[in-house]
């Protein structure tokens, strides 16, 4: 059978993608950032997954306002690197999982969790960004990735409760897939950051540190967190944090398991607008 | 029952709503087009004519050709589908967000690098009514509705 690994937490800031695509990650400003995933990057080289599932939102990317689904899960072979407005990243096409994301979506359809299914469609920095921080600049992904992305994009986005109960239906979708695949889930989005409007450039590190105390001890209670909350306290572009609950909700704990080990936890301000968050729980 | 908007009380900050998004639908529509390359160099070329091409208000036309920001979002803009004008422009991320705050590039670049916008007295419309701050009524959440 197949089994959730470990679950990954990134932010997915697009400047991030922009330094490395244009070797930037030694100047000041960037240094740290990818200092802090150093760790990660060794950790996940010596336990490269079978298969990704990979929480994210598209930014006005593949899905417009002609169609704005709450949840969409890949199940194409094979998925774009689209072209965001300054043409498409310089990274590898995203290979997709179709047998397992079928089944997920099956079996999570089954579980009330009403997914669209998408055969075709093109990847923006929300998922290709967390792939560069974790795997750096290869010629290919090392492995398939399943993306299934949230709306964050219009109002309201899913409450936190439905992306961790979401998360569980997931986690208990590769249980039941009959190959034993090691299967990693990341949650990417945030953390606090507002990109409009006068109250641009908010940053709420105590808001950040206690959500990352929270995903990793009392996840049931942070999904209780409303939306005004993330909106107010961590910026209009906060709210992408409900989408780490979906990862966090596939952990076995969740499900009455025994408790993840942290293995990386790091936090940095800035990159751009925006505060990176970075966790690895296994 | 009209819905429950408590987002309408946080200062400088307009959440894309249903209601804003019905508003903006064409702007939004309009900022999609600029994702093909033929169509940003046509842009670019004559703008007028091509907002001529979509169901755009007056209104949301001027906005867009002097960029003022703060005013598409006001008029149903969504910052994720305005940044392909400012990729069009060439603009990043930051000099976008930065150039709705009122402050000089260089000044909110400062702010970033110092830990960003504080929180405290950030949180409430009444917060900066009192401090004076957000002086652009037009920025407010809810302003133009």
């Amino acid at each position: 059978m197949a089994h959730v690994s470990a679950s990954v937490y990134t932010s997915h800031v697009p400047a991030i993608g922009v330094a490395i695509d244009l070797g930037k990650t030694d100047e000041p400003y960037w240094r740290p950032v990818f200092d802090g995933y150093q760790p990660s990057r060794k950790w996940i080289a010596e336990q490269i997954p079978d298969v990704i599932v990979l929480v994210y939102n598209d930014h006005a990317t593949s899905f417009s306002l002609d169609m704005i689904p709450t949840f969409a899960i890949g199940t194409a072979a094979r998925f774009e690197v689209a072209d965001e407005g300054w043409g498409p990243r310089p990274v590898p096409p995203v290979i997709g999982h179709p047998a397992l994301a079928a089944h997920i979506a099956q079996s999570v359809i089954q579980q009330d969790f009403d997914l669209t299914i998408v055969n075709k469609l093109d990847v923006d920095h929300g998922l290709t960004v967390p792939l560069s921080l974790m795997f750096g600049q290869p010629d290919k992904w090392p492995c398939p990735v399943i993306p299934l992305a949230v709306n964050v994009v219009q109002y309201p986005a899913p409450s936190g409760r439905r992306c961790l109960e979401l998360g569980k239906a997931i986690g208990r979708a590769i249980a039941s897939f009959d190959e034993p695949l090691d299967v990693q889930i990341w949650g990417t989005g945030g953390m606090s950051h507002q990109l409009q409007g006068p109250r641009a450039g908010l940053i709420n590190s105590k808001f950040d540190q206690d959500f990352l105390d929270q995903l990793i001890a009392e996840p049931e209670r942070l999904a209780a967190t409303p939306h005004i909350e993330y909106l107010r306290e961590a910026g209009s572009e906060g709210i992408e944090l409900v989408m780490w609950l979906v990862a966090r909700g596939a952990m076995a704990d969740v499900a009455g398991g025994s408790a993840p080990t942290v293995r990386h936890r790091f936090y940095h301000v800035p990159a751009s607008n925006t505060a990176v968050g970075h966790l690895i729980l296994e | 029952m009209p819905l429950d908007k408590p987002y309408l009380d946080v200062p400088g900050t307009t959440i894309f709503d249903a209601d804003q998004s019905r508003k903006g639908y064409w702007l939004n529509q309009f900022c999609m087009s600029l994702m093909g390359a033929d169509n940003r160099l046509r842009f670019k070329a004559d703008e007028r004519p091509y907002l001529d091409e979509w169901a755009m208000t007056e209104e949301q036309k001027l906005a867009v050709l002097s960029r003022d920001m703060n005013r598409m979002i006001s008029l149903g803009g969504n910052i994720y589908f305005l940044a392909k004008i400012g990729a069009t422009d060439g603009l990043s991320f930051q000099q976008m967000a930065g150039s709705m705050t009122g402050m000089s590039e260089d000044d909110y670049r400062q702010m970033m690098i110092g830990g960003g916008r504080p929180i405290d007295g950030n949180r409430y419309t009444h917060e900066w009514e009192t401090a004076g701050a957000g002086d652009d009524d037009d920025n407010d959440a809810g302003a133009d509705r």
